[in-house]
């Protein structure tokens, strides 16, 4: 086969193939993610932080190309740095998804990146924004994303409620990520997790084979 | 394409879309599952041709014998094609044998034809069925000519949205009204996200007493959040029930 380009199969640009969601409740926000980089069929980082702080208690969920979704979360901080300086107090949720969409719209040609930010403030509390491919901007209750999202949106349609408590919210953050990534071959590894509220931020990680078995898998054997 | 009124408007809004094919596409959702006591099928009734609505109650569930019904996805006019030669092939061999033949089978006929003719042809199917070999019985066919028999099986460009719900609220050994509401639920779900799929929700269930056929009109299809209820509601049958799975 003298004619089959070796590079394609691994040489392909770095590609956040990806589940990630952010769900608000009363009094803040979860945001989840699975921990999968691929590079074509590739898996570049097995346990990659999907999840990246923009200010003390807004974060930010990516997807897509991985160069382009640092080079917007580099950005963003960096203004959100300054903007907190000249206002000597911390950032809106709303505020940091508009200097994310300002971005994202203005070089839309350039970017491919699907972003969702969210976090706690005072003046909105816990706040869910998604930006998607183009650069709209739409405050959401809930939302998700990456190539891993269109198999669970018929789950989450059924079983998202606007009434979650926290500890009903991460439930529902970890069994969607847990369904998606199940199906889709671009997500993977771990489920990380960050719950914000007033209080401040926790991390959570669950790994792989903690994750409960959906339709067909086997349970993980009790040795691992 | 027929040029009567209908038709100059339809062309008229194809050719203002960038399609890259201009034939009927039954972009669809189907889902058929099985349960204590034989299978449940359903399915959407859109076709499009493009953004247009061509058919907006067709009936994607084709008849084969009378213990086993085909659910067609993709191209509208290889699956008819494909569902009209099995047909006759079964009637034939039901005549041979002088009994109905036997899920496998049928299943079987539709691969091979997919297999055969795989430059060729577009049509992801399933078969799905009762016989007094196995009993309920579903079998996926999709494009290529595989043929994997599974406890229930999805197709169609809806089913991508409600691989998750599937996986999630299946369950073994349910009942007859349980696998009726899964598959009317499914096909809800996957309607709502899907805009190639929609309009009205057919379902056959086939025990060993026969088949049933069951009809959904389109504002009678269950909704979820964020989609509005339509005017003077069949609000009984509107609401759908929240649990988390």
């Amino acid at each position: 086969m003298a004619d089959y380009d070796v590079t394609q199969s691994y040489m392909q640009d770095i590609s956040l193939g990806t589940s990630i969601i952010a769900v608000s409740f009363k009094g803040g926000v979860v945001l989840g993610a699975d921990s999968r980089t691929s590079s074509g069929s590739y898996v570049a980082n097995r346990v990659q932080d999907k999840i990246t702080p923009l200010a003390d208690t807004v974060y930010l969920c990516r997807s897509g190309s991985a160069s382009d979704t640092q080079a917007i979360a580099s950005y963003v901080q960096y203004w959100i740095a300054e903007h907190q300086a000249e206002k000597n107090g911390p950032v809106d949720v709303s505020t940091a998804a508009n200097l994310a969409m300002q971005l994202s719209y203005n070089n839309k040609n350039m970017l491919q990146a699907g972003l969702i930010i969210a976090g706690w403030d005072k003046q909105g509390g816990g706040s869910v924004y998604a930006i998607p491919l183009g650069g709209t901007l739409l405050k959401v209750p809930y939302t998700i994303g990456g190539s891993g999202s269109a198999y669970i949106t018929g789950w989450c349609d059924k079983y998202w409620r606007d009434d979650f408590t926290e500890e009903e919210a991460r439930a529902f953050v970890v069994k969607a990520l847990t369904h998606a990534i199940a199906r889709d071959a671009s997500s993977g590894g771990c489920v990380r997790t960050v719950t914000i509220t007033q209080a401040g931020v926790k991390r959570d990680f669950i790994p792989g084979t903690k994750l409960a078995a959906t339709f067909g898998e086997l349970p993980t054997p009790a040795s691992r | 394409m027929d040029l009567n009124a209908f038709g100059r408007g339809a062309a008229q809004a194809c050719s203002n879309s960038k399609m890259s094919d201009a034939e009927p596409h039954t972009g669809t959702t189907i889902v058929a599952c099985t349960y204590n006591g034989g299978v449940v099928l359903g399915a959407d009734g859109r076709v499009s041709t493009g953004n247009y609505v061509s058919n907006r109650a067709s009936n994607k569930i084709m008849q084969l014998t009378d213990n086993v019904y085909l659910l067609r996805s993709g191209s509208a006019a290889d699956t008819q094609a494909i569902g009209d030669y099995v047909r006759y092939f079964s009637e034939q061999l039901a005549g041979e044998l002088g009994e109905d033949p036997s899920v496998q089978t049928i299943a079987n006929l539709v691969g091979t034809m997919n297999y055969n003719n795989k430059n060729m042809l577009m049509g992801a199917l399933l078969v799905a069925g009762i016989d007094k070999h196995s009993g309920g019985q579903v079998f996926g066919v999709p494009i290529g000519g595989t043929i994997v028999p599974e406890k229930w099986a999805i197709d169609g460009s809806g089913s991508t949205y409600i691989w998750g719900y599937m996986d999630s609220a299946w369950k073994p050994d349910m009942t007859r009204e349980e696998a009726e509401g899964f598959v009317t639920e499914a096909l809800a779900l996957a309607m709502a996200r899907d805009a190639s799929s929609g309009g009205i929700i057919r379902t056959v269930t086939l025990d060993k007493d026969g088949a049933t056929m069951r009809y959904v009109g389109g504002n009678e299809v269950p909704l979820f959040h964020e989609e509005l209820q339509p005017p003077a509601a069949a609000a009984a049958a509107g609401t759908a029930s929240m649990v988390v799975g």
